[in-house]
């Protein structure tokens, strides 16, 4: 399991504007890296996120080769409903790790 | 009258801002931070971007797992959040059983070895930058205060020695660039003045956190000269004339720098 830190907030108005901060720790490893012993590095990346909100897709990014290790992604999501917000992020070698934060909306 | 009065108070009241924003500078001396982006200090300030902060919270689980048949750091050391606030800010510090100085990391690991009952984590491993981190992030915001025992006075000199020495095939000395240059550009990059007040570091270059040893590492090997090996002689005194020329500056573990 790799280590996730999830800015979100617990409560907010309905119709409100929040912002969501995600960040991951993941070596993103490019593929065209060569190691130690001057072999190309199989390539390790996170390929995709997603955020679900109350089951629905509200947020979601592909990733490439080019993005940081340890992606930080920000984005604004508007809060309708008290629920649930699961964040997915998906990737090579069966990477897939799955956290959720929830929110009381009033 | 009254104007005037809520001018001056305004008018400290900006001063105090500026001064909390550029950071006050004991006898010049200016953090790494200050000379950044404002992008890259804007990824250090909010704990939610800075990638430091993953090595943290892990570091936060190894303080309380238990290691081998044992215990673990919290059984003695407690809650970290009190005990080893202010801690990181006055090593390297002198060891009265080795008999000789010891940073961060070799306390940590004397701590495995002697209490724990546990190997050492090798340098540069994910569970000791995270338990580096973890101890270093608890002085955040605390200044510099190398430890003033007397045994440290002669390591430190040979550490003094060794940053003004000339060395490698670029023939150049630590001092050269960081005490005379700081500021200037080199290849693309503006010299800092070399302070040691933000370690473990997130390197955006190295894509992960990092020792002061492999940043000094690092630097040698610009210069093209051998670096000494991990938690030799050479490294933990030039680490203690570094954290005695940082004196003051606030810690900033988990600083994030270019």
């Amino acid at each position: 399991m790799a280590r996730t830190l999830i800015h979100a907030p617990t409560a907010a108005r309905k119709g409100e504007v929040v912002e969501i901060r995600t960040l991951i720790a993941h070596p993103m490893e490019t593929g065209y890296r060569a190691g130690a012993d001057g072999r190309t590095l199989a390539r390790d990346i996170i390929r995709r996120f997603s955020c679900r909100y109350n089951g629905e897709v509200v947020f979601s990014a592909d990733l490439y080769p080019a993005i940081s290790a340890n992606p930080y992604l920000a984005f604004n999501v508007v809060a309708d409903a008290s629920g649930s917000l699961t964040f997915t992020w998906e990737g090579d070698n069966g990477f897939a790790q799955t956290e959720s934060a929830s929110i009381t909306v009033s | 009258m009254r104007a005037r009065g809520t001018a001056l108070v305004l008018a400290a009241w900006l001063l105090g801002m500026a001064s909390a924003i550029a950071q006050p500078a004991p006898d010049g001396k200016r953090s790494g931070f200050d000379t950044m982006s404002p992008r890259i200090q804007a990824m250090q300030r909010d704990d939610q971007q800075n990638p430091g902060m993953l090595w943290v919270a892990d570091g936060e689980v190894l303080w309380n797992k238990i290691f081998g048949i044992t215990f673990s750091c919290a059984h003695c050391h407690g809650d970290a959040k009190k005990t080893m606030r202010g801690v990181a800010a006055h090593y390297p510090d002198w060891d009265p059983v080795e008999k000789k100085p010891v940073d961060l990391t070799q306390r940590i690991n004397l701590c495995r070895t002697r209490h724990q009952l546990v190997l050492p984590l090798p340098p540069e491993s994910e569970e000791m930058l995270g338990l580096e981190a973890y101890v270093a992030y608890q002085s955040r915001g605390m200044p510099l205060a190398p430890s003033a025992a007397k045994e440290l006075d002669a390591p430190r000199e040979r550490g003094r020695q060794q940053y003004e020495q000339r060395i490698g095939q670029l023939n150049l000395s630590c001092a050269l660039c960081h005490d005379k240059l700081p500021g200037h550009v080199l290849a693309g990059a503006t010299i800092p003045q070399g302070h040691v007040n933000g370690y473990p570091t997130y390197r955006l270059e190295w894509q992960g956190m990092g020792s002061l040893q492999r940043r000094l590492r690092n630097c040698l090997s610009g210069v093209r000269a051998e670096p000494p090996p991990f938690n030799s002689t050479e490294m933990i005194e030039l680490e203690l004339y570094l954290a005695a020329r940082s004196a003051g500056l606030p810690l900033e573990t988990p600083a994030v720098r270019p």
